[in-house]
Formats: structure tokens, sequence, C-alpha cells
């Protein structure tokens, strides 16, 4: 079944007189359907805008420099490429959980919110170690400092995410669970992938862009 | 045999819906005076007392407070204008020293335009636009109540340090190296800092807020090609919010990082760049602009067909230029730095983008135009603004289009003809409009009509004051005055002008307090406007003045863009939703048709409790570089616990909920 055939179209409404009766509609749903999708998708435009304009900024201060770095070297790329390999590899849990949670099916629910919150956990670890990797100090130029704030919004949205996942884990242990907390958990997925994708430019630019 | 337990319990909350509970459930659709209606009165009514008050979350409660608070901060920036004009009506004057003055000149700007331009419109638009498209609330009323305390918290910071002498100095758009760690002493430009994270947070949650609200939940039949020009103005306005503000957030952060991480971003020994800042607030500047004038070009085509008793000629050409004016007001920013050693090429770009962007502006002054010409117009005080916008923004257009170009914009760079341009577009552009809604919409929020003598009396003051004020600014620039001087020599012939300036500050000080006279004064003894004192065709004006709490008894069904000047179509309202727990219709976007359900959870603190705990972070993070890390687990916290379920309320809901 495609995602579009598991979201399913409206109930319509009912005329009765005068009036359109919709009190059979359903009470939640899923996708651009739920109010939800539409305040999470202005969250990420927020978040993208600054994003991109932080990589905007980091090729405005290289084309202004004569030597970039102009301090320390290039990152190492070990770390770096681990969370590359891990953060990519956690997009299929974070699929299941997703496709879990329009199931309404609670067990596989928090399966997969495990496994993502546990990746998600290892992720925030491997950037600690990014951070050491990086070659250089916030506060040795203006290459530092840009890397340091790219990279740190990022974790920022990271460490955000992760726990925003546990949280939704938790909350399928306070009975009973509502419908639309399934929505939250499908929007939460939504929003990983979010990171997910974030993550290639600002890999690219963190530890490639240097070395050209 | 655990995983079998988990398994049974999972599977049990899969069950079906417990449908008898739904069909219990009391129905609204039966219109006023009903049993329903009395139902859905105390469901969407907020509580009393203190608890009741930091808790409401009613989009009417939320827009009211926007719009006070902002009035306040519009009266204090006032007078601080008045503080200068006092200071340079004379050569040589010593009202104020010049470390004072700076401030001065920064606090007014910065006000004017972060804690009362931006959130008076959010909040008119909070207010107006559910009852305008036909819902109760708006999508994400916790969130706009959050930013509310947000937005009052981070302007009564921001006020505090200025009376504890830490107000901003270096302008209200804090160019670097001024702000920088070099020259920035002491913690003002720290304030403006944190002042710019907070208003910018609050405009973007608000605007999520308005963005979704107009998308989804507009009235059944409300397609886009009927929605009320004022929610279109409101939608475009919003979305700009949502890609120009965080840029400055961003930018006013980096700068943050340069004063205590030591960071280099504005530091050009250090590889950073201080025309980088110029880049990255303009980019934000520019639209900021255009999301204050947007919302005012909204109010006037809501005014303007209501007294000119006609639907506006050109409604699509209105809403395609708004989008035009959206799209372009991105690609202005350079035009504020014609004096810097940007490419040639890049201004002759910018300066075509700058003219470029009067066409959509010309476009729906001529559909204005004609819509007056068509209609049996109707003088009443809203429309004496409106007209009061026609004059003062077109002179502030014209020299607009002079300032686009770059000769004459290295002329007077930094001169007082800058700032009397932008006092006219912002005035001309905002503030009357600003004014004609007041007029227009207070008997919709108080049940009483303005008084109109009053009215009358305040629109010429303020008329005859502004341009007394602001034209002869004009001719100071022209003359080589400069902006941001704290005083001047008589030998320079400056004082005439100046003199006139401050006499026009005089009468526009009287014009506010006629004003406010007219507001306690028609509180009290207004005439009671009843649903639709005005005649008007939107739907705002189809309910009782104040409107009840849960807006509309019965949710419209819309079959054309006024339906109070149309005859109703078949389908006239909209029954079955709860009138016992505050529940709401979702519907699509284009074309308005019924979707799904949507269940509000009750009002809580907990919006109230995290704009306090992100006070705490923002507060900490300014004095220690730990707090901005530290700083963050109150939020933290504050959001989880605002976000986790209630155990009965969960219950509840799960016994009527139905599945899609």
């Amino acid at each position: 079944m495609t995602r579009r055939e598991r979201i399913p179209a409206s109930v319509p409404a009912v005329r009765r007189g005068d009036a359109l009766d919709v009190a059979d509609l359903p009470s939640y749903g899923f996708a651009h359907r739920s109010l939800m999708w539409w305040g999470n998708a202005g969250m990420m435009a927020i978040e993208g805008v600054a994003f991109g304009f932080m990589i905007v900024i980091y090729f405005y201060l290289q084309s202004l420099s004569l030597q970039w770095p102009d301090a320390g070297k290039p990152a190492d790329l070990l770390f770096g490429n681990i969370n590359l390999a891990l953060i990519l590899a956690s997009a299929i849990p974070n699929y299941l959980a997703g496709r879990a949670a329009l199931d309404r099916d609670t067990r596989r629910v928090r399966r997969w919110l495990y496994v993502c919150s546990i990746i998600g956990i290892a992720l925030c670890v491997v950037r600690w170690y990014e951070f050491t990797a990086l070659n250089v100090r916030w506060d040795d130029g203006a290459y530092g400092s840009t890397i340091w704030v790219l990279l740190g919004l990022h974790t920022f949205n990271l460490v955000t995410d992760v726990a925003d996942t546990m949280v939704l884990t938790a909350v399928t242990y306070s009975k009973p669970v509502e419908g639309k907390r399934f929505v939250d958990i499908a929007e939460n997925c939504g929003y990983w992938y979010f990171i997910v994708l974030t993550w290639l430019p600002i890999y690219v630019v963190v530890y490639w862009a240097a070395r050209f | 045999m655990l995983r079998l337990g988990l398994g049974m319990i999972a599977g049990q909350y899969r069950a079906r819906p417990r449908r008898e509970a739904a069909t219990r459930m009391l129905r609204d659709g039966d219109g006023a005076g009903s049993e329903s209606a009395r139902a859905l009165e105390r469901t969407w009514s907020d509580a009393r007392g203190i608890v009741g008050f930091l808790s409401a979350n009613d989009h009417k409660t939320t827009g009211l407070r926007f719009v006070v608070t902002a009035l306040l901060f519009f009266g204090a920036a006032g007078v601080m204008g008045g503080l200068m004009r006092h200071q340079l009506a004379l050569p040589e004057q010593h009202v104020v020293g010049p470390d004072l003055y700076d401030q001065l000149f920064s606090m007014h700007g910065t006000t004017m335009m972060f804690l009362f331009a931006v959130p008076v419109m959010q909040g008119f638009a909070l207010y107006v636009v559910p009852l305008m498209i036909g819902t109760r609330n708006t999508a994400f009323p916790r969130m706009s109540a959050c930013a509310f305390w947000l937005y009052l918290f981070g302007g009564a910071l921001f006020y505090g340090a200025f009376f504890t002498n830490t107000g901003a100095d270096a302008g209200w758009f804090e160019y670097v190296p001024l702000a920088g760690p070099q020259y920035g002493i002491g913690k003002r430009a720290d304030f403006w800092n944190m002042l710019v994270t907070y208003s910018e947070a609050t405009g973007l949650m608000v605007a999520v807020d308005l963005a979704t609200t107009i998308l989804k939940m507009r009235a059944p039949g409300m397609s886009l090609r009927r929605m009320p020009l004022f929610a279109w103005a409101s939608l475009v306005t919003s979305i700009m919010i949502i890609f120009a503000m965080p840029m400055v957030m961003l930018a006013a952060n980096l700068v943050q990082f340069d004063r205590m991480l030591g960071t280099h971003f504005f530091n050009p020994s250090e590889g950073g760049d201080a025309l980088l800042w110029q880049h990255l607030f303009w980019f934000f500047g520019h639209p900021e602009v255009y999301f204050i004038f947007i919302p005012g070009l909204g109010f006037l085509s809501s005014i303007i067909p209501t007294f000119a008793r006609r639907p506006m000629f050109g409604h699509d050409a209105i809403v395609l230029s708004l989008i035009t004016t959206g799209f372009l007001a991105f690609g202005l920013w350079v035009h504020h730095m014609f004096a810097t050693n940007v490419p040639e090429l890049g201004k002759s770009f910018f300066t075509a983008m700058s003219f470029m962007i009067a066409i959509p502006t010309a476009i729906q002054i001529f559909c204005w135009i004609a819509t007056i010409g068509a209609g049996r117009l109707v003088m009443r005080a809203p429309l004496l603004f409106v007209f009061g916008f026609f004059f003062v923004l077109v002179i502030g257009g014209l020299t607009g289009v002079m300032l686009g170009s770059v000769p004459l914009d290295l002329q007077v760079h930094d001169t007082y003809f800058v700032v009397a341009h932008l006092h006219y577009v912002l005035l001309g552009g905002a503030v009357f409009p600003l004014f004609a809604a007041i007029y227009y919409w207070f008997p919709k929020l108080s049940g009483r009509v303005l008084n109109e003598r009053l009215g009358r009396w305040q629109f010429w003051l303020f008329f005859i004051g502004v341009n007394l004020t602001f034209f002869p600014l004009h001719l100071l620039g022209l003359e080589g005055m400069p902006r941001r001087v704290y005083t001047y020599g008589a030998e320079t012939g400056w004082g005439t002008w100046s003199f006139v300036s401050a006499v026009g500050q005089v009468i526009n000080d009287l014009s506010m307090l006629l004003f406010v006279i007219n507001i306690g004064y028609s509180l009290v003894k207004g005439a009671r406007a009843g649903n639709d004192p005005w005649g008007a065709g939107t739907l705002e004006w189809s309910v009782a003045s104040p409107p009840p709490a849960c807006n509309f008894y019965a949710l419209p069904v819309v079959s054309s863009r006024y339906p109070l000047w149309s005859p109703p179509g078949d389908v006239t309202h909209v029954r079955g939703l709860s009138a016992e727990i505050r529940e709401a219709l979702v519907t699509t976007v284009l074309d308005a048709r019924p979707d799904t359900r949507y269940a509000y959870p009750n009002p809580e603190i907990w919006s109230f409790v995290a704009a306090l705990a992100v006070t705490v972070w923002l507060v900490w993070s300014v004095w220690s570089v730990p707090g901005f890390a530290y700083g963050l687990i109150p939020p933290a916290i504050a959001f989880i616990a605002w976000y986790w379920p209630n155990k009965k309320e969960a219950a509840e809901e799960v016994s009527w909920e139905t599945e899609p």
C-alpha cells in the first residue's frame, strides 16, 4: 500500500436541511489533513532558513578570505562519516515508526521509537566527538566561528528531536493513548527526515568545502 | 509473557471508539438562545481568577492583549520621539545629553519596529481573522498565548534595562562594530540582541499560528477565491515573517556570540566582515517594512468596500499584488547599503527592484480609487484615516523612488531626508491604516462605536501634525542635517525647520490625547454598536459585538465573498460539532471542504510557565556562558510538562474520537 492510500480520504459532511452535518467526520487526520503537519512545516521552514543562511555566511566569508581555513586545518573526516552513515541509517526505523503510527499500532510504534531513540543518542555521542575533531576553535578566526555555529545549530535541532522522540516513546505508556498522539508521532518522524536531509549539505560544508 | 501483556494492552487501545459516548454528546448548530448555545458559551469561556487569566488562550483575549500592549509601547516610543524633537527644537540645547540621546533614538526605533508595529498587526490579525473566516479559535492558541507572554517579558526587560542606563544605543539596526565587542560597552547591545530574539520568536510563533489557521480553518465554502482580503494580507505577511525573521534572530545571536564567546563573524582582522551584518540585517529589515505595510493594505481593503457600499473592484488583482509585493520585498535589501562597497552592477539591480515594487502597490491604489469612485461614499472616521493614508503614503512612496536611485541616495544618505521618508512610509503605510482599523473594528470588540466628532478632530490634528513634523525633515536633509546628532550650532540654519517640526510633534501629542479620551469616553458612553454598525459584508459582522466566547453558535457556510451582502445559499450553517468540548472544524486548503473535526486541549497555565522559563534562559545567557547551555533545562521541562497528556482528558477524548 502506498503512503497516499494509507491516508484515507474524508468522510464527506452530510447535508441535513439547511445545515451541513459534520458530526461523523473523523476527529483527527494524518499528514496534511492535520493542523500539526502545517505547524511543523512552518517550523521546518524557519529552521531551514537559518541553516541555509549559515551556509551562505560560510561561503560569503570564504569568498572574502585569502586563505581558507584561515586558522587550523580542515576537520577530520572519521566522526563526520560515522555520523553521516548513522543518520542515513536512522531514516529506516524512522520510516517504520511513522508507518506504525499511521496504523495506530502502539506496539510497533513503541518498538521503532526505541530504535530511533537509541540511534539518536548514539548520534549525539558521535556529534560530541565531531566537535573535538574540527581542528579549530570557535574563537580562532571566522572559519572556526562559522563551522562551530553551523554544526551547533544542527546539534541543537538534533538534540531537541531526540528528546522529543524519547518523550513520545514515554507518552505511549500514558494510558489511554488518544488518536491524535499518533499524529504527533507521525509528525515527529516527518521532522526527523528534516534533520537527516539538512545534515547532507551541512556535512558537505563542514567537512569538504574547506578541502577544495 | 511481558510481550504478550504489552500486546494485549496495545490491542485494547486500538479498539474502535465507543460511539455511544459520542452520540450522547450535545452538538452545536441550533443558533443563539438554544441549549447548545448556552453549552458552547460555558465551554469556550476562559476561567476567571488569576490562574484563568494566565491560562487564557481565546484568540480574542490574546489578540487584544497584543494590541493593547503594543499601543502602550507605541506611547512610550512616542514620548521618546517627542523628547528628541524637544531637544532639537532650538540649537545648542541640553535637555538630554549625547549618551541619553543615543539611547533615545535607538529605543524609539527598536520599540516602534519590534515592539509596536509587528505585534500590533499580528494582534489585530489574531483577533479579527478567525471571526472573518468563520472559526472558533486559531489553530495553535496556546502557542500564541505563549508568544504574548514572551513578548511582554521581552519588552519589560528591554525597558527595565533602559531605566537602569542599559538602553540600546547603537541605532535600531545596531550596526557592528559599534554594537560589537570592541565598541559596544556594558550590556546595552546584549539587551538589544535579547529583545530581538524574544520579539522575533514571538512573531514567528504567531505567524505559524495564523498561516495554519487561514489555510486550514476557513468556514466551509470559503474557497481561496472567496477569502476576505484582510485574511489574504495576513497570510502573505505570515509567510513573509516565516522566511525573514529567522534571519535577524540568527544575526543577533551571531553578534551575541562575537560579544560573549569570542567568535569573529564581524571582526575583519580575523577573517570576519562588518558588512556581513548589514546584509543579514537588511535581508530581514526590508521585508520587515512590508510586513508592517501589507496588513495595513489589508485593513484598507476591508474598510474601503464597506464605506463605498460595493464589493472591491479588482479583488483578484489585489490578491496577486499582495503576493507579488511579498516576493519582491525580499529583493530590495541592498538599497539600504548603497553607500557601501557593494558592486555597481548589484546596485543597478536593486535600484530596478526598488522601482518595480511600486507597481503592485500602485495597482492596489488604483483598485481602491476605482472602488471609491464607483461606490456611494459614506464619510466616517475610518474612511478619513484611509484618505490620510493615500496622501501620506504617496509622498513617502515618491521619496522612496527617489532614494531608490543610487546617485540621489548617496547625496542624502544618513541625513534627515531618510528620516522623513521612513516616517512618511511607516506612518502613512501602517499608522494611518491602523487608526482606520481601530475606528472600524472597535465597535466589534467593545460593543460601542467610537465618538465620530472626537475621531474627526483626532484625524485632522494627526494629519496636520504628521505633515508638520516630518515634511520639514526633507528640507533639513537636503540642507545636509545628519541623522542622530543630539544638537547643532545656530550657524547651520537648521533651527527654523527643526522648531516647526517640534510644533508638529506637539500637535501629534494632542491628537493622541484625544484618541485616549475617545477610547475612554466611548467605552462608557459610546453609542451601542449592534452586530453590524457599518453595514459591512464580511463574517465578523454577523455575530454580536463583542462576540460570544465561541464566536459563532453555528459555524457559517459561505457562498460568496461578502456573505452578509448576498442572499443565503441553500445550506447556511454547520451543525454537529461538540458543544461540550472545544471543537473546531478543519477544512481543505483550496476549497474549504469540511475534512476533520479538531479538539483543543483545555486551557492550561503551561504556556505562561514556558514563557517564564524561556525568559530565565535568555536572561541567564546574557550574563553567563554556561547559562546558555544550562539555561535550556527549565524551558525543556516546561515544554515537556506542557505536552504531557492529562489522563482524564485523554480518557474522555478516546471515548468520543472517530478514526479517519
